[in-house]
């Protein structure tokens, strides 16, 4: 038992190891992901449909098992968040040609379906908000998460301009100060949205994970004196 | 059971039937190490089952591969779950293997009359590292791809023909469309098939000479009118429920890590493998699944290439050889001598702390403590012949306690 319990130990140990290993030197800043609050996955499915999707596809993502999931009907989802597509049942691609992405940003737009697995939802939270103005850039703009990215501070207009000090600390521009804190909602938004997009099912696999748990601690107080009464004459 | 009249005058039912369960004596001392030859079972039916309906939905095309994947995790009814469950399960499998190949070590069930029931043991052991490797390369994600480059080219240093055979065994000059479909007909068809008749014959050669205990004592010795060892018990119904309990506390486990941490911070299911292979772009780390990392420690151990593999093979090779190796009259640890007990311990810390190195980056410190933990763990087997003869065991007792 105690080995058991060494070895649940050495797992944990390696995968606190192994998260320390994949954030790197920059220390990210941490969110909540919280998939039951809808309002924030429908604002977060705006945002995503008006600034993300014309140039990153999501395509292996409905549009309709999205508003299934976020409480949206088929019309609603039409009318406010498929620009572009014509069909509900679509998966969320985008029109852009990779060879003319290539073109453009040096690299083809990574599809987002399942970023928020990959890059991780801190990352993705520090790094939309990790935009400073950077003269040396064709774009003008730099990011402290990735250095040199290709893509443009494409909410520029929901953040407004931040300058990066000395210091390596980000500062709002004058006048721009409440902006950037709600611009850190928005992201959050997004993210959660990210995440969402990034498995869909986890909503039913927390839903249904405790009554599996309860079913199974059930059985155990059904096997449990089962096994009792079998062994009572062994001695 | 008129039914079962005319099937037996047909078929031995009844007699496999009482032969491998109802009539088939273990000892009564059972303790928890003996969960996880069951739980081994459990998991290789689950992950058949699972598997099965897997190969309904997945697609075996470095065009199509990944995207099939995301197809059975969202659009599949169920498909999350299936896959969830195919995924830590075979975690769980290893898990569940590694210690029931301990609880072999520490009460010295390898030796004799049970050298065989090791051996089909070792050989499910390397079926089983086959079937996860292949596996591992099927949802084409960043970390299948280079997981199995790196693995494969392993074979570039056999001398003379590694490149060839490197090449062979790919299919192609580097990991391809042709590696992904072999993998994919091994993984799914070949390996179970020799999996599955390992471990029919690994339980035939344990009933043949009748299970190992706690004490390390042979029950067999010892019978009543009947013929039936005194210290022995019916396996159904007494291990059958005993083992029930065991199942519902495993999979209580197993549904935590399932249900609220499926890729167990990156240990079960890896991040990179959410980003589709790529050829042209080497990830940070190549980092093999958690249960190959002892193994790999010991490669990176070795400054020479082809040291390294011949080490890394020769680190599984000498388990084969561990009946031969023990020169004790004493099967468990209850009753050995202090020098296998240091010996045991020692070697558990390095398999777990090459299980550590193996997930760092082979530099400086790291490679020097995986040489220090190599070279025990192969001591461990060298010099067994030496203390397991000299060492001062306690006198075993005629009858389990």
């Amino acid at each position: 038992m105690k080995l058991i319990v060494g070895f649940l130990l050495y797992l944990i140990a390696f995968t606190s190891s192994y998260s320390y290993a994949a954030s790197g030197k920059m220390q990210l800043d941490t969110i909540d992901i919280d998939l039951s609050d809808k309002a924030s996955l429908q604002r977060g499915a705006k945002i995503f449909m008006n600034y993300c999707l014309s140039c990153h596809s999501a395509a292996y993502m409905r549009y309709n098992r999205m508003g299934k999931d976020l409480g949206l009907s088929d019309a609603q989802v039409e009318e406010s968040l498929m620009f572009a597509s014509d069909k509900v049942g679509d998966t969320m691609t985008v029109a852009m040609r990779p060879k003319d992405a290539k073109k453009w940003f040096g690299v083809v737009p990574p599809d987002l379906s399942v970023i928020s697995r990959a890059r991780g939802t801190d990352w993705l939270y520090t790094y939309l908000r990790g935009y400073y103005l950077d003269t040396q850039k064709i774009l003008g703009t730099n990011n402290v998460v990735f250095k040199d990215v290709g893509m443009p501070h494409v909410l520029w207009q929901e953040q407004g301009y931040v300058r990066k000090d000395s210091n390596n600390q980000l500062h709002a521009l004058a006048g721009d100060e409440t902006t950037v804190s709600e611009y850190n909602i928005i992201v959050r938004d997004l993210v959660n949205f990210l995440a969402y997009i990034g498995e869909p099912s986890k909503i039913q696999r927390l839903a249904i994970g405790k009554w599996v748990l309860l079913y199974l601690a059930l059985f155990f107080f059904v096997a449990y004196p089962l096994k009792k009464a079998f062994w009572e004459d062994v001695h | 059971m008129r039914l079962l009249d005319w099937i037996d005058a047909r078929f031995p039912a009844s007699k496999l039937w009482n032969e491998h369960l109802a009539e088939y004596y273990a000892p009564k001392n059972f303790n928890f190490w003996y969960f996880f030859g069951s739980l081994a079972l459990v998991i290789l039916i689950l992950q058949i089952v699972t598997g099965i309906f897997l190969t309904m939905h997945y697609k075996p095309d470095t065009a199509l591969a990944f995207a099939s994947v995301e197809y059975i995790m969202r659009d599949v009814n169920w498909g999350w779950l299936i896959r969830y469950l195919h995924s830590t399960g075979a975690s769980a499998f290893f898990v569940v293997v590694y210690l029931h190949m301990f609880r072999g070590l520490l009460y010295g069930s390898y030796k004799r009359p049970r050298e065989l029931v090791w051996i089909f043991g070792m050989l499910i052991y390397v079926a089983l590292m086959a079937e996860a490797f292949m596996g591992y390369l099927l949802p084409w994600g960043q970390m299948s791809f280079w997981g199995a480059q790196v693995i494969i080219s392993l074979f570039g240093a056999i001398p003379y023909v590694g490149e060839g055979l490197a090449l062979w065994i790919r299919g192609d000059f580097v990991v391809a469309d042709a590696t992904l479909n072999r993998f994919f007909a091994f993984h799914v068809i070949a390996v179970p098939l020799v999996l599955l008749g390992l471990v029919v014959a690994h339980i035939i050669a344990l009933h043949e000479v009748g299970s190992n205990n706690p004490d390390g004592v042979e029950i067999k010795k010892l019978k009543n009118g009947q013929g039936i060892p005194v210290d022995g018990i019916a396996f159904h119904p007494y291990y059958s429920v005993k083992d029930l309990v065991g199942v519902i506390v495993f999979l209580f486990i197993f549904s935590i890590i399932l249900f609220y941490m499926p890729e167990m911070g990156g240990w079960f299911l890896e991040k990179d493998n959410f980003i589709p292979a790529d050829p042209l772009k080497t990830p940070e780390h190549i980092v093999p699944l958690w249960y190959f990392t002892p193994f790999y420690a010991i490669l990176r151990a070795v400054p020479d290439k082809l040291f390294g593999v011949l080490a890394m093979g020769g680190a599984i090779v000498v388990l084969f050889l561990l009946p031969w190796l023990d020169r004790s009259p004493v099967k468990s640890i209850r009753y050995r001598g202090p020098l296998f007990k240091t010996a045991l311990t020692l070697f558990t810390i390095s398999f777990f702390a090459l299980g550590y190195l193996g997930t760092q980056p082979a530099t400086g410190l790291y490679t020097l403590m995986a040489q220090i933990f190599s070279v025990i763990y192969f001591s461990f087997f060298l010099f067994m012949p030496f203390y397991t003869a000299i060492d001062k065991d306690k006198p075993v007792p005629d009858r389990v306690t």
